[in-house]
C-alpha cells in the first residue's frame, strides 16, 4: 500500500478522486517542499562550514571505529611463505634521512600516569617475553604488505612500568620528530608490540631502529618508528603527525 | 499493487487528466540524499584511489591509470578520506531507511524484480536497443526497469560490504575471507563503484528520454498522464 499524502486523503472521498488543477498544483508544491532536508547537504559546499562538518564526520567515524574494535579479535597471522620479501617491504622517502639515533645512549623515557617513570634501556625491554608475528601492514594509501615482526607486548611493558589502567591513551615521540598516539584498548591488545626486530633481525635504521611500534589492528602511520619517549595519559594533547593534518585519529583496521 | 490515482480537472477548460502518486515521500527523500552521497562517494573514492592506483604489489608499483584530479573530489588523500568517511554514513543511513521503508510498507512490489518479471525483460531490451515494438505498459516499472533497479540496490549493499572490508580488514576478516581476501575486496569495491556509475549513466539517459512529467514524479511524487492505467 502506498501511503498517500494526508492532505489529499481527507478530500478523496468527497471529491470522488476529482481534483481541481489549482489544488493539484498546491498539492505538488507541498510535496516538493518536503524535500528541503536534501538542501541541507548544501552546507558542505559552504567553505566556512565544510571543515567543521567534515571534522565532525571524521570524528563520528572514529567513534564508530572504537565501538567496532574487538579487544580480543586477533588480526590474521600468515605463514612464512606469505611474507613480503624484506627488500620489498616499503619505506617512506623521509625514512631515508638518518634521524641520528645514538644507539649506545638510547633509552626509552617513560612519563605520565605510571608508577615507575624513568629511562628504560633496550636490554630491559628485551628482558620481557618475546613475541614474533607475521601480520599485515596496511598503509592509508591503500597498499599492504605482510611482514615478520618481533618484540614485546606493549601490555607486558605497561605492566612493568605500572601504567594506570584507567588512563586512556599512550603517546609516543620519536627521534625524527614524529609523534603518535593510540587508545588504551589497542595498547592492551595482545598483538600490539614494542617491536625491535623485523624478519628475525634487529631493526634496520630505515625501519625505525632501535624501537618502533607494530600494531596489526591499526593503519600504518600509527606504527611510529625511532621511538624515544612514551607517555601514559588521561587526555590527548596532540593525536599524531598525520592526524594533525586531517587524518583519522583512531584509524583501527 | 494499488497505486493511488486522481483525475485533475481544469476549471476553465474542463479538460481532464489522470495523475498517479508513484513515489512516496521517504522514497523521494532517500533518492535525492542517495544521489548526492553517491556523487561524493565516487568522487572522493577516486581521489583515494589516486594515492595507490594499483591492485598489485607496492614494490615495484605498477599504476593502472593516472586518474585526473579534476574528476576526483577532496583535493588530497586526507581530504578525500574525510569526505568518504563522512558521506558513507549518509549513504548507509539513507540505504537502511529506504530498505526498511520498502519492506515494511510493501512498496517494494513496485520495484523488486521477481521470477514473474523474467519473460518481460527481453521484449524491453528488444524495444530499447533493437528497435522492437514497445510492449504494453501495465505498471509504474517494466520488467527491465525492475531488473535494473533491483540490481542497483544489490550493488549498493555490495558497495557497503566491500567498503567495510577495505576500511576494517581486521574486524571484518570473515567478510574479507568471503570476498577472497583484502586485495580482492579492494578490487571488488572499485568494480562495484563502476557498475553503479554505469547504472547511473543508463538511468540518466532513460530519465532524459522519458520526459518532464516522469522526472517531476521523483520530486513531487505525482506523475501526470501516466502511460499505464491504474484502474
Amino acid at each position: 500500500m502506498i501511503q498517500c499524502p494526508t492532505f489529499w486523503n481527507e478530500q478523496a472521498g468527497q471529491l470522488n478522486n476529482l481534483v481541481d488543477n489549482r489544488k493539484f498544483k498546491s498539492i505538488k508544491r507541498r510535496e516538493l517542499l518536503k524535500l528541503t532536508p536534501v538542501v541541507a547537504l548544501g552546507a558542505f559546499a559552504i567553505p566556512k562550514l565544510q571543515e567543521p562538518l567534515l571534522k565532525a564526520g571524521l570524528g563520528f567515524s572514529d567513534w564508530a571505529s572504537a565501538q567496532l574494535f574487538g579487544s580480543r579479535h586477533l588480526a590474521t597471522t600468515f605463514a612464512d611463505s606469505d611474507l613480503t620479501p624484506f627488500n620489498k617491504f616499503p619505506i617512506n622517502d623521509y625514512d631515508v634521512d638518518d634521524p641520528g639515533v645514538d644507539f649506545d645512549k638510547w633509552t626509552l623515557t617513560i612519563t605520565g600516569a605510571v608508577q615507575k617513570p624513568g629511562d628504560y634501556t633496550l636490554a630491559q625491554i628485551q628482558a620481557l617475553p618475546k613475541v614474533r608475528q607475521n601480520t599485515r601492514h596496511v598503509c592509508v594509501e591503500g597498499w599492504d604488505v605482510i611482514g615478520r615482526f618481533g618484540g614485546v607486548r606493549l601490555s607486558d611493558f605497561l605492566k612493568t612500568i605500572g601504567a594506570d589502567p584507567a588512563a586512556r591513551f599512550i603517546t609516543v615521540e620519536c627521534a625524527d620528530d614524529y609523534y603518535e598516539s593510540i587508545d588504551m584498548a589497542t595498547a592492551l591488545h595482545p598483538q600490539t608490540l614494542l617491536c625491535y626486530e623485523m624478519y628475525d633481525q634487529p631493526l634496520t635504521r630505515e625501519h625505525g631502529a632501535p624501537l618502533r611500534l607494530n600494531i596489526p589492528t591499526k593503519i600504518g602511520y600509527k606504527q611510529a618508528k625511532y621511538i624515544t619517549d612514551l607517555k601514559v595519559t588521561h587526555a590527548l594533547e596532540k593525536a599524531g603527525y598525520w592526524e594533525d593534518q586531517g587524518y583519522s585519529k583512531f584509524y583501527g583496521l | 499493487m494499488s497505486t493511488q490515482a486522481i483525475v485533475i480537472e481544469n476549471a476553465k477548460t474542463g479538460e481532464r487528466n489522470e495523475a498517479v502518486y508513484e513515489h512516496p515521500f521517504i522514497v523521494r527523500l532517500c533518492h535525492w540524499l542517495n544521489a548526492v552521497s553517491l556523487f561524493v562517494m565516487a568522487g572522493s573514492g577516486l581521489q583515494i584511489f589516486r594515492a595507490f592506483p594499483s591492485f598489485g604489489a607496492k614494490v615495484p608499483q605498477e599504476n593502472l591509470v593516472n586518474w585526473p584530479k579534476l574528476l576526483a573530489l577532496g583535493g588530497w588523500l586526507g581530504g578525500a578520506l574525510q569526505w568518504h568517511l563522512t558521506f558513507m554514513w549518509i549513504y548507509i543511513g539513507t540505504g537502511l531507511v529506504y530498505l526498511g521503508y520498502q519492506i515494511f510498507s510493501g512498496h517494494y512490489k513496485q520495484v523488486l524484480f521477481v521470477p514473474r518479471d523474467v519473460p518481460g525483460v527481453w521484449p524491453m531490451v528488444r524495444h530499447y536497443f533493437l528497435f522492437g515494438p514497445k510492449p504494453p505498459v501495465k505498471e509504474a516499472y517494466n520488467s527491465l526497469q525492475k531488473q535494473a533497479y533491483t540490481s542497483a540496490i544489490v550493488l549498493g549493499v555490495l558497495s557497503v560490504a566491500t567498503g567495510f572490508v577495505v576500511w576494517k580488514p581486521v574486524q571484518f576478516s570473515w567478510l574479507g575471507w568471503m570476498m577472497g581476501g583484502f586485495h580482492r575486496a579492494r578490487l571488488w569495491h572499485f568494480l562495484v563503484m563502476w557498475a553503479i556509475v554505469a547504472f547511473v549513466f543508463g538511468h540518466l539517459v532513460m530519465v532524459a528520454l522519458h520526459g518532464w512529467s516522469n522526472f517531476v514524479s521523483m520530486l513531487t511524487g505525482w506523475k501526470k498522464d501516466p502511460e499505464y492505467s491504474v484502474k
